[in-house]
Formats: structure tokens, C-alpha cells, sequence
């Protein structure tokens, strides 16, 4: 098997710790943990593990994440009666539901969906100090603050589903449980409820952009490690320097497309695709029940939904007594 | 661990064994799988019954293997034709003590129907497991408990294929008999009983689902939707019908609970048919009537028959059943749904005709004979 054909990373570099430089704010300090080598991560990125900048935020992101979480597996907990065999069993099944919609936008006890509320408080908190987290953790380094303002886009979609939204819609009922299945019984029942979200343009478009994201980055990574071996995936030299690398991988696109990115503007195609997948999605649940309440009769008075002429035909179906072998 | 010898033998015979393993392993897995494709052929291939216009991909799937079987109660269906009976015979409500139902019928007649009614529902047990094991002459006496629900289900059947016909006689005569839910045994299987809250420590909403239970099909979704809508004509419909509407979800319009909950309920109605979503509806728009297949009218009047046989006659047995036949948690009368009868399949009995032989249990009034 040719040298150049792996599944994995080839080089891995294990020795002294790298720990990274130190600034004027003095970040060092509030670094945690003690850096180790793993061979097997170093398979599939860096073999150094640690160590973490903890910081302000991260320590307020991490305890509000695990209250959080600590709220929602104890009350899936408390459901079955404390016993743990039920909750491995049940697990997927068990959710931290939002409260009734008897209750609007009131705080109902905790076994009600108070929990649920309190729950998401942490929930936002966490979400909110992770931002700032990316957002100052890039500030330090001097770089671009575009990881923040991706993660942006995320919240953006989370917040319209359990806080925007429900406000808006007058009860906290319409909020996302918390829970495997649970969440995704909501999904579906949150598609039908509101006419069919397939005919929702801004569900559609973010599925484009979330199918367009795989397909990109598949695109970007088959490339880049197809021309690896003319040094193709030092993607910043070539970005300012381009050398045969960038012209075979562009000139690969270019005929088989007609067009190409460049080194540098394929990562802006990526960023975009990715941030409008949460940023059109959000829009789009934003506007079902409180601008839209029924996508499909929407979609039929903009002319997106095609009307049969009703003539269905069902007499000419296959009888039940044929489908069964019962007659021909 | 192993043997120094085995140690010493590979250093000195240095082998790639994974090379030839692979090979081996693939061609061998291959040749495998390709005999066990021809002599036992493929094990999922699969017919569809179209049910809308073609391009929507609306049609039910079925494994071939299953279609194969025809559903194993029907072999052991029994039935018997009617006696023609002669003017002024004798009938059955002057002869015997105590017939409420059935006295229309002649002896001869009444005695077939009992004793078809033994083999549906107490082949085991005989004519005793109603009348008890006195003399003939002691079964006119309603000491059994058996025997007043009996009496009470032969109504329900008759109140069924009299009335119902819209259902059970959808596409064609199908009707009920006793075997339709029976099936050779005591009780029915795929009887309900009341079971929630399943939660514990909670209330509300989030006492009622997420839970695996057989109520909820297995699913998360709520384990009460045949309590709410089987046992109560409350709306099922969640829809808005125009594109727009005013209101808050639970108080105007529907919410998204009530929509998990009618969601339960049409999972079951698929699950208990042995079908899918587009058996009825056009899941594009699930509301649309004039989307709608036929069944799905079948199915509407299935729901209203399913409510009236559990409020009028399944319910208010619940005094007559002893504790062993009332359900686990809340003491209640055992009631019935679509699989109570269905079984799974599109057709209870795959459409055998169970009334053919039976007028005396398609009428309440005095059967006709032909």
C-alpha cells in the first residue's frame, strides 16, 4: 500500500509538552491540567492532550452546563422512582418536559415544568459564558473572532426555540424538551402541529445549507488531501504563495465544474454555510405558529404546493384481497 | 502464557497470516452469503399496496415472507350454516329459562349458535366456563359472571353489525362475530387498561409520557392517548385551517401536547393495522380531507364504533368482572381498540366474512334465514 494512502495521520509528535506562550494578561495562570500524550487521539489530530484555559467564563459555562444537566438526569431520575436500572432502561425514552400549556408564560411547580425552566436558565447561562469564553479566547490570541460569532449563530437558533419563541407564542409549552426521544417527538409533532415544515422556505433553505455544509466540507477535505502530497495541506502557504498543489486541485474544479474556490475563499464558503444553517433555521422556527400557523395552506396560496386534479383513480388500485394472495 | 515451544516455532517461521486471513475471510464470508441468498432466497423483499396518486409515494410496504402467511387464527375459525327454520317451530325463548338475547331463534339454531360460541371463546372450558357445571336445567342462572358479560357482548356484536356496518362492512360483508376479538380464547388479547400517570413525582403533562409502555406503542409519546380519544369523542384534529390564526396554543389552539398526544393515538392505529401513515392520510398535509384516502373515512367511523363500545357496553361491565380480570393499577374494566380485533392486519382475519353463516349475531331484531 502506497505510503501516502491512510485513513489516519501520519505524523504524530510526542516529547515535552507544548504549552503555548504566555501573554501580557498573564493567561498561563489560569491554564488546568497537567498535559499528557495519547497515541490514539494522535491518530486523529494532536497527540497532546491538555492542557485547558479555564478562565472566568469556562468555569461559569462548565457549572452552568452542570446544573443543568444535573436538574435534567435527576428529574428523568425522580420519574422512575430513583432506581437506576429503570433509568439505564428508560433512558432514551425519559425527558425533562416543558410546562403544561395550562401554565402560558407562568412559572409552574417544579414537577410541573418548573424544573424545565430553571434548567434552561442554566442552560442559557452556560451557552452564553461558553460565547464569551470563544469570544475572549480569540481575543487573546490576536485572531479573528469568527468561531465566536459561529457560535452565535447556534445560539441564536436555541434561543428562538426555548426562549424567544415561546415568549412570543405566549406559552413556555411551545419550548424543545429535554430528553433523546422526547426532543424528538417535539420535532415531529412541532412539524405537523404547524402544517408541515417541509413547506416552511427557511426550513428549506437551511437544510440546504446543512446538507450543503457536509457536501462542502467533503469536497474541501477529499481535496486538500488529495494534493497533500505536492504540499497541498499547508493551505496557508499556498493561500500567498500558490503552488502545484493549488493549481491541480483548481484546475481539478475548474473542469470538472467550470468553477473553483480559491485556497482562501473555500473557507469562507464553508463559515457561511455552516452559520446559515442555525441562522435560516431560527428564522424559520421564529415564524411558525407566530407569523405562519399552517405551512401547507401558506405554501398552497404562494403556489409551492402543487394541488392533484382529484382524480386519485383509487378504484384502479390493487384490492387488499390481491395484495394478501387471496385472488388475482 | 502460551508454550515456549509455540513462542520459539513462530520466531523461527515468520509468517504474514493476515494477508491470507483477509482473503480467506472475505471470499469466504462472500461465498457465504451468496449460498444462503440462493437457498434460502432473499429474506426481505417486499410487496406495496398502492394507496394514492401515483408520484407521492404513498403505499404500504409488506415483507413477501409475511404476505405468504395467511393470518394463523383464520384455520381454526369455526363455523357452521344456519338451519332453515320450518314455520312454528318452537324458539329458543320459550323452551329455556332466562333468554334475554337470542330468544328469537329456534332450538335448533340457538343450540348452533351456543355451541360456535363455545368453540371462539372457551374451547377449553365448554359450556361451563359460562353456565357452570350444573344440569342443563341450572343454565338459565346468571350466577356467573362469565355469562353476564357474554350476554352483554352478544349485544355489543349485534350493536356492531347492525349499526356500524360502515366499518365492519367497509368494502365488503365482513362483520363481527365473537372470533373477531376472541380468537379461541377467554379474554381477548390487545385489551387496554388505564396506566397513567407513568411517571412518578411529576404532574401534568410530564406525568403522562415518555415512557416505553405498551400503551405508548414503545414510544415516548403519550400513554394516554386511548383513554383520551377511545373513551371520549374529544376532537383529534390539531390543525389550523388557514394558513394564519390568533390564539395561544392550548387555549385557542392546539398545542404541541395535544398534538404528541393525537400522534400516540395515530401510531397506534397504524401499528394495530399493520400499516403506515398513507394508509389514510397524504403526509403532506395529514389534515386535508380531500386528501384523504377512503380507509381514512373507515378509519373516522372505526374511532366513533371504538368509543361507543367502550362507554356503552365494556365500561359499565366493571362491576360483573372479578379482580383478576380488571386491570393492574386502577381496578378498571378492560376495554378494546383497533387491535382488539385487528390483530395487525389491514383486515380483522384478513376480511373473512364472519356473519355469513351468523345472521342471528348481524340483527338485534329476529334474524332472517335465506
Amino acid at each position: 500500500m502506497p505510503e501516502y494512502q491512510n485513513i489516519f495521520t501520519q505524523v504524530q509528535v510526542q516529547g515535552i509538552p507544548e504549552m503555548g506562550m504566555d501573554n501580557e494578561n498573564e493567561m498561563h495562570r489560569e491554564r488546568v491540567g497537567k498535559p499528557g500524550f495519547s497515541t490514539l487521539m494522535g491518530l486523529i489530530g494532536n497527540a497532546q492532550l491538555g492542557p485547558v484555559y479555564l478562565g472566568v467564563y469556562g468555569v461559569v459555562s462548565c457549572v452552568a452546563f452542570m446544573v443543568w444537566f444535573n436538574i435534567v438526569g435527576f428529574s428523568m431520575l425522580a420519574q422512575v422512582g430513583w432506581s437506576i436500572p429503570e433509568f439505564i432502561r428508560q433512558l432514551f425514552w425519559l425527558g425533562l418536559e416543558p410546562p403544561g400549556p395550562e401554565w402560558g408564560l407562568r412559572i409552574p411547580p417544579l414537577n410541573q415544568g418548573g424544573a424545565w425552566v430553571i434548567a434552561g436558565m442554566f442552560f442559557a447561562i452556560g451557552c452564553g459564558a461558553w460565547f464569551l469564553r470563544t469570544y475572549s479566547l480569540a481575543k487573546e490570541h490576536k485572531m479573528g473572532k469568527h468561531l465566536a460569532w459561529a457560535f452565535l449563530a447556534l445560539l441564536w437558533l436555541i434561543f428562538v426555540l426555548n426562549l424567544i419563541r415561546p415568549i412570543l407564542m405566549g406559552s413556555w409549552a411551545e419550548g424543545v424538551p429535554y430528553g433523546i426521544f422526547p426532543h424528538l417527538d417535539w420535532t415531529t409533532a412541532f412539524s405537523i402541529r404547524y402544517g408541515n415544515l417541509y413547506y416552511n422556505p427557511f426550513h428549506a433553505l437551511s437544510i440546504v445549507f446543512l446538507y450543503g455544509s457536509v457536501l462542502l466540507f467533503a469536497m474541501h477535505g477529499g481535496t486538500i488531501l488529495a494534493v497533500t502530497r505536492y504540499g497541498g495541506d499547508r493551505e496557508l502557504e499556498q493561500i500567498y504563495d500558490r503552488g502545484t498543489a493549488t493549481e491541480r486541485a483548481a484546475l481539478f474544479w475548474r473542469w470538472t465544474m467550470g468553477f473553483n474556490a480559491t485556497m482562501e475563499g473555500i473557507h469562507r464558503w464553508a463559515w457561511w454555510f455552516a452559520v446559515l444553517c442555525p441562522i435560516t433555521g431560527g428564522i424559520g422556527i421564529l415564524l411558525t405558529g407566530t407569523v405562519v400557523d399552517n405551512w401547507f395552506i401558506w405554501a398552497q396560496e404562494h403556489n409551492f404546493a402543487p394541488m392533484y386534479d382529484g382524480s386519485y383513480g383509487y378504484e384502479n388500485y390493487g384490492s387488499y384481497e390481491a395484495f394478501i394472495g387471496k385472488e388475482n | 502464557m502460551l508454550p515456549k515451544w509455540f513462542d520459539k516455532w513462530n520466531a523461527d517461521h515468520p509468517t504474514n497470516v493476515f494477508g491470507p486471513a483477509i482473503l480467506v475471510g472475505v471470499v469466504g464470508g462472500a461465498i457465504f452469503a451468496a449460498a444462503m441468498v440462493v437457498t434460502w432466497g432473499n429474506p426481505v423483499a417486499t410487496s406495496s399496496l398502492q394507496t394514492g396518486p401515483r408520484g407521492t409515494g404513498m403505499s404500504v410496504p409488506e415483507f413477501n415472507i409475511a404476505l405468504a402467511v395467511p393470518d394463523p387464527t383464520i384455520a381454526s375459525y369455526y363455523t357452521e350454516e344456519p338451519y332453515i327454520p320450518e314455520a312454528g317451530a318452537p324458539l329458543a325463548g320459550d323452551i329455556y329459562q332466562n333468554v334475554q338475547v337470542l330468544g328469537d331463534l329456534t332450538e335448533d339454531n340457538f343450540n348452533r349458535l351456543m355451541g360456535a360460541i363455545t368453540q371462539w371463546v372457551s374451547p377449553e372450558g365448554g359450556c361451563a366456563y359460562c353456565h357452570g357445571d350444573g344440569d342443563v336445567e341450572t343454565y338459565g342462572e346468571d350466577t356467573l359472571y362469565t355469562k353476564v358479560v357474554a350476554r352483554r357482548m352478544i349485544q355489543m356484536t349485534q350493536n356492531i353489525n347492525e349499526n356500524w356496518a360502515g366499518h365492519v362492512n367497509a368494502n365488503k360483508e365482513v362483520g363481527v362475530n365473537c372470533y373477531s376479538c376472541h380468537r379461541g380464547q377467554n379474554v381477548p388479547s390487545d385489551i387496554w387498561f388505564k396506566i397513567t400517570p407513568v411517571n412518578e413525582r411529576v404532574d401534568g403533562w410530564s406525568a403522562v409520557q415518555n415512557r416505553a409502555t405498551s400503551l405508548s406503542q414503545a414510544t415516548s409519546l403519550p400513554s394516554g392517548a386511548l383513554e383520551a380519544y377511545l373513551t371520549d369523542y374529544e376532537p383529534v384534529n390539531v390543525h389550523d385551517l388557514e394558513s394564519r390564526v390568533a390564539g395561544t396554543p392550548g387555549v385557542d389552539v392546539a398545542s404541541i401536547q395535544k398534538t404528541e398526544m393525537t400522534y400516540s393515538l395515530m401510531n397506534y392505529f397504524a401499528n394495530s393495522l399493520g400499516v403506515n401513515c398513507v394508509f389514510c392520510h397524504n403526509s403532506r398535509a395529514f389534515y386535508d380531507g380531500g386528501q384523504n384516502t377512503p380507509q381514512w373515512g373507515t378509519a373516522l367511523l372505526g374511532r366513533q364504533m371504538v368509543i361507543e363500545m367502550n362507554t356503552e357496553y365494556l365500561v359499565p361491565l366493571e362491576d360483573e368482572y372479578p379482580p383478576e380480570r380488571l386491570g393492574p393499577i386502577y381496578a378498571d374494566a378492560p376495554k378494546a381498540a383497533c387491535k382488539t380485533c385487528h390483530k395487525g392486519y389491514q383486515q380483522p382475519l384478513q376480511g373473512l366474512n364472519v356473519i355469513a353463516d351468523w345472521p342471528e349475531l348481524a340483527t338485534s331484531e329476529a334474524p332472517v334465514y335465506q
